[in-house]
């Protein structure tokens, strides 16, 4: 799973959807894997205006990336090109290949295997 | 012949060997391939989107949307989820780019809202038709997708779903649940009353660039070759008759003025006066 799609991913069990805590989840025992791919500045343009940034910070955190800026970048700092490559890097090159994503706020545990994140649930759940 | 939608669940069906079945199959690669291109161009995107892909199976959908061109808007990045194990291990096998996702449409679609740019579905949401189990029945997983995908999408997004429904009763079923969910929609049809005819549920979400296209699908798709529009056959044939009709924007006209000159207030016309909101099917 990469970064970019924990910053939208939310816990599929119903009685999460209202809750604060529940966004995002948090990883447990994540083994990460980097993969270079083409660089795509519109792209990451693109998703910079609905990234949650202070999610993002949580996660990368949780993930060992400690040169995050505190501020979400914006107006000229977008054509900053070392810093979109930078974040290309984190948001869509690096993915989780193993581990667990998990809710706080129903403190349900997904399991990630070989990078794909398993989301079925018990019908009683949704 | 036998659907495999009446034989079995699809996480069952779509097994380690169907799955390869499936995917090496260069007859169905290339119905996919076509269907997917098709899909994208009712899209219309312009620059490099976030899309989800409902029912990715082993991304024969997706794989076309990393490989679209920068000239042509992209590449995109998608999303997919599928609940079948195996074809997803077969996604993993073929090196796809897309992020993955084991789950259940019918469960919901659990992302933020205004997440993607866009959705495709291509010959999957028929399979929200059969569930009949003691706790789910089919109204209610389309509901709780649709409810999801609506509120997934950004504001002005679209989804398109090609899907192959069982019968007329089970088109009105997926459309329906569609419009209550919120969206604007209408549905396409390719190449009608041949064998090859492809349905395509076209979704919007209020606001978009839809709306200066006149608010209807067939804006969508005006301007495109080899088009055949359910809904805008019907308007031609309906178009001699219309002009003095009873609601027809003539008809409207012509009231609005008969109250202005007996000095009512009338709200100011334009073009989508005297236009039906909302879908039709
Ligand atoms: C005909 S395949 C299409 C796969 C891919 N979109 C393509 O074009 O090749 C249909 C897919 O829908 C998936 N599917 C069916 N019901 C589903 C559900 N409730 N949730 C997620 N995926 C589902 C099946 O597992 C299968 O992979
Ligand atoms: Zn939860």
């Amino acid at each position: 799973m990469k970064v970019l799609t924990v910053n939208f991913l939310t816990c599929a069990v119903k009685t999460c959807k209202t809750s604060p805590e529940a966004f995002p989840l948090h990883f447990r025992d994540a083994e990460l894997a980097q993969q270079d791919l083409e660089f795509n500045p519109e792209f990451i343009k693109n998703m910079l205006l609905r990234l949650d940034w202070n999610a993002f910070r949580v996660t990368t955190s949780e993930l060992g990336f400690s040169t995050i800026p505190a501020e979400k970048p914006e107006g000229d700092a977008l054509n900053d090109e070392t810093l979109l490559r930078d974040l290309h890097k984190v948001l869509l090159e690096t993915q989780v290949m193993e581990g667990k994503l998990v809710c706080g706020h129903c403190a349900h545990e997904y399991a990630i295997k070989e990078g794909i994140a398993n989301f079925l649930l018990p019908n009683h759940l949704v | 012949m036998s659907r495999p939608e009446d034989s079995l669940p699809p996480d069952l069906f779509y097994n380690d060997l169907e799955s390869r079945k499936y995917t090496t199959s260069s007859r169905i690669r290339n119905i996919q391939a076509s269907m997917t291109n098709r899909a994208l161009e009712l899209l219309d995107l312009k620059h490099p989107s976030f899309i989800l892909d409902v029912g990715c199976g082993s991304g024969l959908s997706g794989e076309i949307l990393s490989g679209v061109p920068p000239e042509e808007g992209g590449p995109h990045e998608w999303v997919g989820m599928d609940i079948s194990a195996s074809m997803l291990d077969v996604a993993l096998q073929r090196d796809v780019e897309g992020d993955l996702f084991l789950a259940d449409i019918g469960q919901g679609v659990p992302f933020r809202p205004g997440s993607f740019d866009a959705a495709i579905s291509i010959s999957a949401i028929q399979w929200l038709c059969n569930a009949e189990s003691s706790d789910v029945s089919p109204e209610g997983r389309l509901t709780r997708f649709f409810g999801g995908l609506y509120a997934s999408l950004r504001r002005g997004g679209r989804a398109v779903c090609q899907f192959y429904p069982k019968n007329d009763a089970q088109r009105m079923m997926i459309s329906a649940a569609a419009v209550r969910a919120g969206f604007g929609a209408g549905i396409l049809e390719d190449d009608p009353g041949t064998k090859s005819a492809k349905l395509y549920l076209v979704l919007t979400v209020g606001g978009g660039e839809l709306e200066s296209q006149g608010g209807d699908i067939t804006g969508v798709v005006k301007g495109l070759n080899g088009v055949d529009i359910v809904d805008a056959r019907r308007k031609a044939e309906n178009a001699r008759r219309k002009e003095e009709r009873k609601g027809s924007k003539a008809w409207i006209m012509k009231k609005k003025d008969q109250l202005e000159k007996k000095g009512k207030i009338v709200k100011p016309s334009s073009k989508y006066t005297g236009r039906r909101r909302g879908p039709k099917f």
